[in-house]
Formats: C-alpha cells, sequence, structure tokens
C-alpha cells in the first residue's frame, strides 16, 4: 500500500497546521510522465527531506510546488497554500514565488555585489528606503549565519566567494524576500562536507521561522536534518513518514532497498 | 610506405608553402597600407576639411561624420537587436515561427550592401523625405548592422548560465526583469566586444552610405552644437560624407591632385581605426569581466 | 484563518506588478523582432517591385534584359528596343565571382590546414588574428589597394588599361581570402579529433588523415566557407567597381574594361531620374542581385542540411 496523503500525517502530529499540500499532482514533459498522483502535506516549521535515486521525480516535484516548472511542464493537480489553489493561471505565480523561495542545486549567486545580490529583488518591488534594505541585508545574512564572515565586504562581488558562502548568499537572497516555505533543490551537493555540515545546522536553526522542503540524494544528510521524509520512485511516491521510521522501519521493500543502499 | 611517406612530406611542405604565401601576402597588404599612408597623417590631415580640387586638404569633416554615423547607427541597432535576442534566445519556441524569424535575419545578414543601401534610398531618402543626410545614412546602417549585432548579442546573452535566469525566477522575478537586469549584465563582456566589433564595420561601410548619407561633406561650424541649425555637426539632416565614402569618390572622381595620398592617409587612418576597435573589443570585454568578478 | 494570510491570499490572486511588467516586455521583445522581419519583407518587396517594373510598364522582354549585349539605358538598339541588355554585367559579375573564389579555395583551405593541423597553438592565434582583422578591413581599402598596385602592376605585365576582370579578380581573392579561411578553420576545428587518431592508428600518414579524413569529413563545411566568400564577391559593389574600368561592354578579355551589376548600379543610380526607364533598367540589375543573394543563401541551406555533423 502506497502511503500518502495527509491523513497519515495526523496520526502522530495532530496540532502543527499544514503549510503546503499537494492533492493529485501530476507533471507531464512532453509524453513523459514524470509526476504521477503525488499527494503530500507538509507541516509548518518542519523539515521535510525529499528522497529517491535520480529520475525518481523529487526535483520534478520541489519545482512544482512554486510553480518554477510553468514554462517546460504540463502540471495538473492541486497545490493548496494559504487556503486556496495556487496551481491555476488566476494565481500570480511571480507571487507565488515570493511567497514560496527556492534555492537551487548549485550556487548561483548574480555578477552584482553580495548587497545588490540580497536588495535585487525587493528594489524592483519598490523598496527603496536605504534604512529597510540595510536591515534586511543584515537580518537575511545573519538567518543564513554568514553576517559575521561578509559584514565589512557587502560591496564585493557575490561571484568571488566560495561555493558555500556562496550558497548562504543564494539562501539570504531567499530569505530577504520575506517567504513562508523556503524550497532547496540539492543545495549541498556542491559543497565541501564542512560547509555541508555548516549548511545543516542554519537549516535547523530556519526552521523556526521557515517550513523548509529539501531535496537530497545524500541519506544521511536527511536523517540527519529532517523532521519528515518522502521517498519517491518512478514518479511515484512510494513512502511519506517520520524520518527515524523510513530509516529504520520502513514500511515498503524498495524504501528499505533504498535507504539501505541496495540501489540508487 | 616509402613512396607514401614521400608522398606525405611534399604535401605538408606544400600547405606550409601555401600557408607562407598567404601570410605574406596579407603582411605586405597591411603593411603597404601602413607604409604608404601613415606618412600623410599629421594633426593638419586629420582636422582640416577637405580640398577637392586642389592640393593639401584634410579629412577632418570626413572623420568627424563617421564617427557622429557610428554613434547614432549603435543608438538605433542595440536596443533593436537587444530586444530581438532576447526574444529569440529565452522566449522564441523551438517552432516554424521562429525558423521563419532565424532565416530572414540570415537573409538580411547576407544581403549585398549595396541592395541594403538602395533600400535605404528608397525609404528614408525619398519615401520620408530624409534626403541625403545623417539621419538616412544611420538609419540604412542600422538596417545593414541589425543581423550581425543581433546574432552576437544573442550568442553573448546565451552563454550566460541558465542558473542565474532560474535563480531570478526562484525570487518572484519576472523572466523579462531577470534577463534584463542579471543575465544581459552578466553578458556584456561579450555584448560590448560583439558591439565594437560592428562598430568597425560599420566604420567602414562606404556602399551603403554612398546614395543614403550622399557624398557631400559641408563645412561645418564647430563651435554650434545646436543640432536644428544647419552647419552644426549635430545636426541630423545634414549630407555627411564619411571616411570610407571619401577614398572611394576621391579615386572614382580622380580631380583632387593629391588624391592617391590623401587616399593613402585616409586608408592608413580607417585601418588604423578598426585595429584600435579590435584590440578595444579584446581588451574592454577582459577588463569588464574582470571588474564584475574582481575580488579587490 | 488569520488576517495575514487573509492577505498573503489576496496578494496570490491579484495580478502582481512583475505580471505586468513580463507581458510588457515580452511584447517589446516581439516588437523588435516583428521590426526586423518587416525590413527583411520591406527590402525584397521594395526591391522586387521597382525591378519588374521595366518589365511591366516599359514592356522590356526578359530574354532582351538577360541576353541582350547593349546596355545604355535611354538609347534604343538598331532593332528600336530599349537598350537594357544585361548580358556584360551578369557575365562579369559571375566572371570575377568564380575566378577569385577558384583562385581562393586553394590558397584558403591550404592555410586553414595549416592552422588548424600543422601550426603551433602560437602560430595559429596569432594568424587567427591577423584574419579577424583582414576580414574587417573595408572593402574601399581593397579598392584602393588594388588601384595602386593591381591595376598598374596588370598594365605593366600584360598590356591595356590594366582595368578588368582580372583586376576585379585579384582584389576580391585577397577580400574573400580572409572569410574563406575564417570559415574553413571553424569546419576543420569541428571534426572531432578521435578521426585524426584512429586515422593515425591505422597507420595513415599526416597528408593521408588530412586528406582522406579532415578535409573529407569537413567538406560541407568547407564548401559553405567557399559559398560565403562568393557571395561576398558578387555583392561587393566599390573595390570591384574601383578597379574593373565600368564599360558595360561584353568582356572580350580579363583585361578589357568591363563592368559588373554591382558596378553599373553604383556608377549610374545617381545620375538618372526616379522613374525613368534608365532608372528603372538600375532597379532590374538589383532585383538580379538581390536574387543572386537568395540563391546563395539557399545553397547555404542545403548544404548544411546535407551536411556530415554539425557542432
Amino acid at each position: 500500500m502506497l502511503q500518502t496523503a495527509e491523513q497519515y500525517l495526523y496520526q502522530f502530529d495532530k496540532e502543527t497546521p499544514i503549510a503546503i499540500s499537494t492533492d493529485k499532482l501530476n507533471v507531464f514533459y512532453d509524453d513523459q510522465h514524470a509526476m504521477i498522483d503525488a499527494s503530500l502535506a507538509f507541516k509548518q516549521n518542519t523539515i521535510t527531506a525529499l528522497i529517491g535515486p535520480s529520475g525518481s521525480g523529487k526535483s520534478t516535484y520541489l519545482r512544482s510546488l512554486n510553480r518554477m516548472n510553468d514554462d517546460v511542464a504540463t502540471v495538473t493537480g492541486q497545490i493548496n497554500f494559504q487556503d486556496i489553489n495556487i496551481n491555476q493561471p488566476a494565481v500570480d505565480v511571480y507571487e507565488v514565488r515570493r511567497q514560496i523561495g527556492m534555492v537551487f542545486q548549485r550556487p548561483n549567486p548574480f555578477a552584482k555585489s553580495i548587497y545588490d545580490n540580497i536588495t535585487f529583488a525587493l528594489k524592483r518591488r519598490g523598496i527603496t528606503d536605504k534604512q529597510t534594505l540595510d536591515e534586511i541585508v543584515e537580518t537575511s545574512l545573519k538567518q543564513a549565519a554568514i553576517w559575521d564572515q561578509v559584514k565589512d565586504q557587502l560591496n564585493k562581488s557575490a561571484l568571488a566567494l566560495s561555493g558555500g558562502q556562496a550558497q548562504r548568499i543564494c539562501i539570504a537572497r531567499a530569505l530577504a524576500v520575506k517567504p513562508e516555505i523556503l524550497l532547496l533543490d540539492e543545495p549541498a551537493s556542491a559543497l565541501d562536507p564542512i560547509s555541508t555540515a555548516q549548511l545543516e545546522e542554519t537549516l535547523k536553526g530556519l526552521k523556526k521561522q521557515y517550513t523548509i522542503i529539501i531535496v537530497t540524494h545524500n541519506m544521511q544528510q536527511a536523517a540527519r536534518l529532517s523532521d519528515y521524509t518522502v521517498f519517491f520512485d518512478q514518479g511515484r511516491v512510494v513512502e511519506y513518514n517520520q524520518t527515524r521510521k523510513v530509516f529504520t522501519r520502513p514500511k515498503m521493500d524498495r524504501t528499505n532497498d533504498y535507504v539501505s543502499g541496495n540501489f540508487g | 610506405m616509402k613512396a607514401n611517406q614521400r608522398k606525405n612530406q611534399i604535401a605538408i611542405s606544400g600547405v606550409r608553402v601555401i600557408a607562407a604565401l598567404v601570410v605574406i601576402i596579407l603582411a605586405l597588404l597591411l603593411g603597404y597600407i601602413f607604409v604608404r599612408g601613415l606618412p600623410y597623417v599629421n594633426w593638419h590631415f586629420l582636422t582640416s576639411p577637405a580640398k577637392p580640387f586642389q592640393a593639401g586638404g584634410g579629412i577632418g569633416i570626413q572623420l568627424f561624420n563617421s564617427f557622429y554615423l557610428l554613434i547614432l547607427t549603435l543608438i538605433i541597432s542595440l536596443p533593436i537587436s537587444l530586444g530581438a535576442a532576447i526574444y529569440l534566445n529565452q522566449y522564441a519556441k523551438d517552432n516554424w515561427l521562429t525558423s521563419v524569424m532565424r532565416t530572414s535575419i540570415e537573409i538580411l545578414s547576407s544581403l549585398p550592401s549595396v541592395v541594403v543601401g538602395l533600400f535605404g534610398f528608397l525609404l528614408f531618402v525619398i519615401q520620408m523625405g530624409y534626403g541625403f543626410s545623417i539621419l538616412s545614412g544611420a538609419l540604412t546602417l542600422a538596417v545593414f548592422n541589425l543581423p550581425l549585432l543581433t546574432r552576437s548579442v544573442e550568442d553573448a546573452i546565451g552563454s550566460v548560465d541558465d542558473n542565474q535566469l532560474q535563480g531570478g525566477l526562484g525570487l518572484g522575478l519576472s523572466k523579462f526583469e531577470t534577463i534584463t537586469h542579471i543575465v544581459v549584465p552578466a553578458a556584456l563582456p561579450s555584448i560590448i566586444s560583439g558591439v565594437i566589433l560592428s562598430a568597425g564595420r560599420i566604420f567602414g561601410e562606404a556602399a551603403a552610405l554612398i546614395y543614403t548619407a550622399g557624398q557631400s561633406a559641408p563645412t561645418l561650424d564647430f563651435t554650434d552644437w545646436n543640432p536644428f541649425n544647419s552647419a552644426s555637426p549635430l545636426n541630423p539632416m545634414r549630407p555627411a560624407e564619411t571616411l570610407a565614402v571619401h577614398i572611394w569618390k576621391i579615386n572614382s572622381e580622380g580631380i583632387m591632385p593629391d588624391g592617391t595620398q590623401v587616399s593613402a592617409g585616409s586608408a592608413a587612418v580607417l585601418v588604423l581605426a578598426i585595429l584600435v576597435f579590435n584590440l578595444l573589443a579584446r581588451y574592454l570585454g577582459r577588463k569588464i569581466f574582470k571588474k564584475m568578478t574582481a575580488t579587490d | 484563518m488569520t488576517p495575514k494570510s487573509n492577505l498573503k491570499t489576496q496578494k496570490l490572486l491579484t495580478k502582481s506588478k512583475t505580471a505586468r511588467y513580463e507581458q510588457r516586455g515580452k511584447f517589446i521583445s516581439v516588437l523588435t523582432l516583428a521590426l526586423i522581419m518587416v525590413i527583411v519583407i520591406g527590402i525584397i518587396g521594395f526591391i522586387l517591385v521597382k525591378g519588374v517594373t521595366m518589365f511591366i510598364n516599359d514592356h522590356v522582354s526578359l530574354k532582351d534584359f538577360f541576353l541582350g549585349t547593349n546596355w545604355n539605358p535611354g538609347s534604343t538598339t538598331p532593332s528600336g528596343q530599349p537598350a537594357v541588355g544585361a548580358l556584360p554585367m551578369i557575365v562579369g559579375s559571375f566572371g570575377v565571382t568564380l575566378l577569385a573564389a577558384l583562385l581562393a579555395t586553394p590558397f584558403a583551405i591550404g592555410t586553414a590546414i595549416f592552422m588548424t593541423e600543422l601550426s603551433s597553438k602560437k602560430e595559429a592565434s596569432f594568424l587567427q588574428m591577423v584574419v579577424e582583422l583582414l576580414v574587417g578591413i573595408p572593402s574601399v581599402v581593397y579598392g584602393f589597394i588594388g588601384l595602386t598596385i593591381v591595376v598598374p602592376f596588370v598594365r605593366n605585365t600584360l598590356g591595356g588599361s590594366g582595368f578588368g576582370i582580372l583586376s576585379g579578380t585579384f582584389v576580391l581573392f585577397v577580400m574573400i581570402l580572409p572569410t574563406i579561411v575564417s570559415m574553413t578553420v571553424d569546419a576543420l576545428k569541428s571534426v572531432p579529433n578521435h578521426y585524426r587518431q584512429a586515422a593515425f592508428a591505422l597507420g595513415a600518414t599526416q597528408w593521408q588523415t588530412i586528406w582522406k579524413v579532415v578535409l573529407r569529413s569537413a567538406t560541407p563545411g568547407i564548401l559553405t566557407a567557399i559559398v560565403f566568400g562568393m557571395a561576398r564577391a558578387f555583392g561587393e559593389a566599390l573595390a570591384v567597381q574601383m578597379v574593373i574600368g565600368n564599360a558595360a561592354l561584353m568582356p572580350h578579355s580579363l583585361i578589357s574594361p568591363a563592368s559588373t551589376l554591382t558596378s553599373v548600379l553604383t556608377a549610374g543610380m545617381g545620375n538618372t531620374v526616379m522613374g525613368s526607364l534608365q532608372n528603372n533598367a538600375l532597379w532590374s540589375l538589383a532585383l538580379v542581385l538581390l536574387t543572386m543573394s537568395l540563391i546563395f543563401n539557399l545553397i547555404v541551406h542545403l548544404i548544411g542540411r546535407k551536411g556530415a555533423f554539425k557542432k
């Protein structure tokens, strides 16, 4: 039996509200059916890890949540967020992405100064007051735990930073827009172990204020970091449970095979 | 086996000889232009007006016209090329309409410049009534410049990592503002190189200008910078013979007594300018790239 | 539902400024592209309309135009027809183009082979720079050099005035050489290295590898380069006009003054009144020029489609 849907979550946590959920989400690239009937719900202020072999659809699912797939794929089904289905043309896709931020696999700071990287999106939305911007820059860099390292070089090009630092700038940049949810697509895959460990610490701190959904191919990372884990395989949700349970007592054989390293 | 090796050696030497010959021809060509022309180039030559019927004239007005026309042409063609390149690179779907658009740009880029010049003559000089003027010339050269500039801007934009665009979209920015504010600035070094290289082509073009910007260079009053006055250098409605057209005209009319010397000097200046454009394109591109990624 | 989330829901359901900005931006960029298309259609349309006027309004037959050898628009031939025979110019244009391509091709391919297969990196990049610079030299400069070196040289060695198809050929040869070299270099570079290694591994000499493997697999690219060179030669106006002599006569030798479509066009357009037969005849020449340019384009497309591999 496939373990999906929100009633499953309520078995162990009735209180925490749901931040975002999907109902029968399907994704098609041309003729390829990349995600089949994914129905999942994510609790507020938790970290959920999406795991699975490559091509399992975990990134596709993640990118559909803030409609980053709009241009490249057809996405059907419901994405429930802020009491409405946001997977419909009437919903402003740009506002969706402001409320559901995203951090990518490879650090992609803009070819601008650190300060401009953080403030660019804000300025484009009409926030120009220098003091407000300064405050946001400081807060979000602190949240991303990189303020101390860069506070004296805010006008330096962000391209000159190391991979780990650049990725934090990208997190700070996403936080500056004040999202509710933060989506991370294998954010540590291009980083060394030390930067990765630091990044994980930062994310743990961030869940007090944000709901975090993270795609990772690193199972130790999922186990260390997340409260819940979803296992995807071949475009389907195979298992969804508390992380501890997924890794110690998986219900599905397929999950067991994957987490014990038999394939993937 | 022996025969093969012999043949190999002969053929390879043959290729080397051909390459050497070409290098010699090209070196002589460049050498000739400079050796023949540079002795005539001095401050007086570069700044004084031409004298059609007597010796000792300069190329001041022509030189000014060439630069003025160049700047106007770039002002007209750059925004159009930029828009077209953005659309082709970022929005165009892979369908028949896109391939029609790409084909028309290709056709435009392969049209002989005389044909573009004749079109400019018909449309701008006659239909629109701009007459032989800088405006007609700049519009025509813009048409001439559009396809190449569009292609080089598109290449420049295309070489920017797609991750930059994704990053902008992920922040809730629109595709267009991400492209114009992030992707285009990131592509700026190669865009600038492309613009400067196209500037070289515009600077040396003559055939498209003969019947658009005209073949006369009225005296200019370099103290009057009001573009609405007829003697003002900035007046876009005056006819303007450029340096390249000047060389052609002197030689096809053959009435200037020191025509050969003036042509040689002008040719040297023209080639020198294009050499400078070339070097500038390399230098500026690299410098701006360094500045953008600088660690200072 | 908290009021805060209410506000956020409201925001999601309202079209943002960003969305409007995106629409506007996309529209502007489409507009610029449409403008370019309108220009292309405009050029073809204008020249087509002007170019056929002579045949329609002035009832000149296609045969008289393409096969007639008497070009003197405004006057008539002995048989009473307008003297608008364009054959001398057509022959002139094709003559200089084919001869220049014939002359330039071996030199260009040899140089390109040297640059990609035989030279060191330093030599190659130096040559690359020189070639790029030469591509950028204005055609009037080539014309001037033709006038001061080539024409006197031809006059002194072969006699005659020095003006003619031969001088035109020499000038165009030097002009299109860099173009063909740089495109051939691209074609040779796009031949995958393992082709060469496979040939060497089979015991082929360097020359056999170049001749039988590299050149053969780069043939479509090299052909494209040559056609591009020819298109440039065919459309070149001023450099040719300065050395060919500008006599609208059937060329009877390579050193007799002749003319091309472009040279007659540039020389004549200023001396005729718009709408007159003399003027219309020139536009018909322009139409021939345009058509040839489209045909060169088509050939490049056909070669490209048949090409063995692309980058």
